[in-house]
């Protein structure tokens, strides 16, 4: 089974440090969810594991494979990414906006290849929008822009798959189709699946693991009955909270009760 | 394909009616023989013994006027419009323009010091295209001392550098006394002075930056989404933008130097085409190159034919009509980001 190993990272911005010391190992088929309040590092730590920032310290290995060594056309190759407000200004039509998904494969003088389409159509297809094909993507609205962009993620072949705050701007409806999906393709294609989320309910019902991370360090680590404990949440994001699972269903429930004043200790 | 198969053809009817067009009447036909003749003499030199039915001065107007005029005219018609849109790309900016780095000015600077020193005329190219070009590093250099190509200082240092060198234009042209009047007529931009020599000039390498620039069209598709989905999408997105950078920069400063500052032209197309074709660059780009050879050859055209016999420097035309129209295209956009 696919794993993707991350072992020691450490990311400093000028002079603040964003990541200290991150290690987890996240296998095929899982979803790993990425938690914790603002400004705790989880869209630093996905842009550190796809190398569009560079950490100063640590490895992302992929089935042993480091891939400091490889291009960025490689890492294309191998991870997708469907960034936080991904949001395209530009008329492009969503088969141009997914086939961009092909570029890592394609050489500077070669058009479409039969099998980019072919990659390109399985991926509409599986994101439901291949009826959309032809539309500009400016057009859209919130949700199915963002299953274009998971489509375009897809189209690049990934093992890995990384969503950063993939529901942020969607209603409710949308972010459970979102989310579903991402579960099926998650399954379906054996892809690692990292994704960070400010929705703690979401995360506990559709994430395998969570990874709670508090002012760049690794603060827990496990199922999310494990991770999502009262204790764990009061520490990390200042919250008291009630944890409990729902009657019929068993789906754990996150309740915000109170703000606590002051400072982290 | 209906669209671009229509542009060139527009393009081969433009160029042959500006041919056709000038200050001397001579008839079409003649204009077209003597087209041919030379041509063909070009191609086979032993034709050249064939009898000649008219004037030698006809030949001289239609052979080392008219032609090179026109095919400079394409030439940097063609090379402002895809720097134009180069720059737009990779500064995700409408309103970036060939001369965003500050280009004209230095070019402008170099032809100035060459007519106020009164240096020999083949050095007002030269300097006006070594001064563009230098302008260029220096803003490239300021704007990635700390590592990077940060788009926004780029654009900053641009017009930090550009005012810089338009303050010591603006001082030649205070000293210049009696060579006021060509330091003006230059900086207004024009093809009047067209020669074979230039179209040689600017030909390589603005036919080279062009192919370049066509080799990273899809790298410039996705530099629009911004650079972390670049990246994440394989694309080197400092050495594209590098690259791309210097390409444009080679392309305007060989248009500049043989041409002067000709405004709006490099503006205007991209955005134009942008509603034709569509954001994706590999139609974008050659769409932009007929249109913008098309547009320059005929406001040349009309800038030899409204004052006749003298001209009024095309550099004037395309910003009369370049303006208005830019307002036109600004009211039909719904969103601010929207181009």
């Amino acid at each position: 089974m696919m794993q993707l190993r991350i072992k020691g990272i450490s990311f400093r911005y000028d002079s603040i440090q964003a990541l200290e010391d991150v290690t987890f190992t996240a296998v095929g088929g899982e979803i790993l969810g990425i938690i914790g309040p603002n400004g705790s590092g989880k869209t630093t730590l996905l842009r550190c594991i796809n190398r569009t920032l560079e950490p100063q310290v640590g490895v992302v290995l992929i089935d042993d494979r480091d891939v400091t060594h490889l291009s960025r056309r490689e890492i294309a190759q191998q991870m997708g990414l469907v960034p936080q407000d991904a949001a395209i200004t530009f008329p492009f039509t969503v088969l141009e906006a997914v086939l961009m998904g092909r570029h890592p494969y394609r050489s500077i003088l070669g058009g479409e290849t039969p099998r980019d389409l072919e990659i390109v159509n399985e991926a509409l297809r599986l994101t439901n929008t291949l009826h959309l094909a032809s539309r500009p993507i400016t057009g859209l609205s919130g949700g199915e822009q963002q299953r274009v962009i998971i489509a375009r993620a897809l189209a690049q072949e990934p093992d890995v798959l990384l969503l950063d705050e993939p529901t942020s701007h969607l209603d409710i409806n949308h972010q459970l189709e979102i989310l579903e999906l991402v579960r099926r393709l998650t399954e379906e294609r054996g892809l690692v699946t990292l994704l960070t989320s400010h929705d703690l309910n979401l995360a506990a019902r559709y994430c395998d693991r969570l990874l709670m991370l508090e002012r760049g360090r690794v603060y827990a680590l496990g199922t999310p009955e494990e991770v999502l404990t009262p204790a764990n949440i009061r520490q990390v994001y200042r919250v008291e909270v009630e944890v409990t699972r729902h009657r019929s269903t068993g789906i754990l429930q996150v309740l915000p009760l109170s703000s606590i004043e002051g400072d982290r200790v | 394909m209906l669209i671009f198969a229509s542009l060139a053809f527009g393009l081969v009817a433009v160029v042959l009616g500006a041919v056709l067009i000038g200050p001397v009447a001579i008839g079409p036909g003649t204009v077209l023989r003597i087209s041919a003749y030379q041509l063909l003499c070009w191609l086979r030199p032993g034709l050249r013994s064939l009898p000649r039915p008219w004037s030698s001065s006809h030949e001289i107007i239609v052979v080392d006027v008219r032609w090179p005029r026109v095919i400079l005219g394409m030439l940097v018609g063609m090379a402002l419009s895809i720097a134009g849109c180069t720059m737009q790309g990779l500064f995700r900016n409408p309103l970036a323009s060939p001369y965003t780095l500050g280009i004209a000015s230095g070019a402008a600077f170099g032809a100035a010091l060459s007519i106020v020193l009164e240096l020999p005329s083949y050095t007002l190219p030269a300097l006006a295209f070594a001064f563009a070009l230098l302008t260029v590093f220096i803003v490239y250099r300021i704007a990635t001392a700390r590592g990077g190509v940060p788009m926004e200082t780029l654009l900053l240092a641009g017009l930090a550098v550009g005012s810089f060198f338009s303050a010591l234009v603006s001082f030649m042209l205070y000293i210049a006394g009696e060579k006021l009047a060509s330091i003006v007529f230059w900086l207004m931009g024009g093809l009047w002075a067209s020669d074979w020599d230039k179209v040689f000039i600017a030909l390589a390498p603005i036919l080279l930056g062009t192919g370049g620039i066509f080799l990273l069209s899809r790298d410039l598709d996705l530099l629009l989404l911004g650079d972390e989905q670049a990246r994440a999408l394989g694309v080197e997105t400092e050495r594209v933008k590098r690259t791309l950078l210097a390409l444009a920069s080679l392309v305007t400063a060989s248009a500049v130097c043989v041409s002067g500052v000709i405004g709006f032209i490099g503006l205007i197309v991209p955005h134009l085409m942008r509603i034709l074709v569509g954001p994706g660059h590999r139609l974008l780009l050659p769409a932009s190159c007929l249109v913008g050879a098309m547009l320059l050859i005929c406001t040349d055209t009309l800038a030899r034919a409204v004052i006749q016999p003298t001209e009024i420097p095309v550099g004037i035309i395309t910003a009369l009509l370049g303006a208005p129209f830019f307002v036109y295209l600004l009211s039909r956009r719904k969103r601010l980001l929207e181009w």
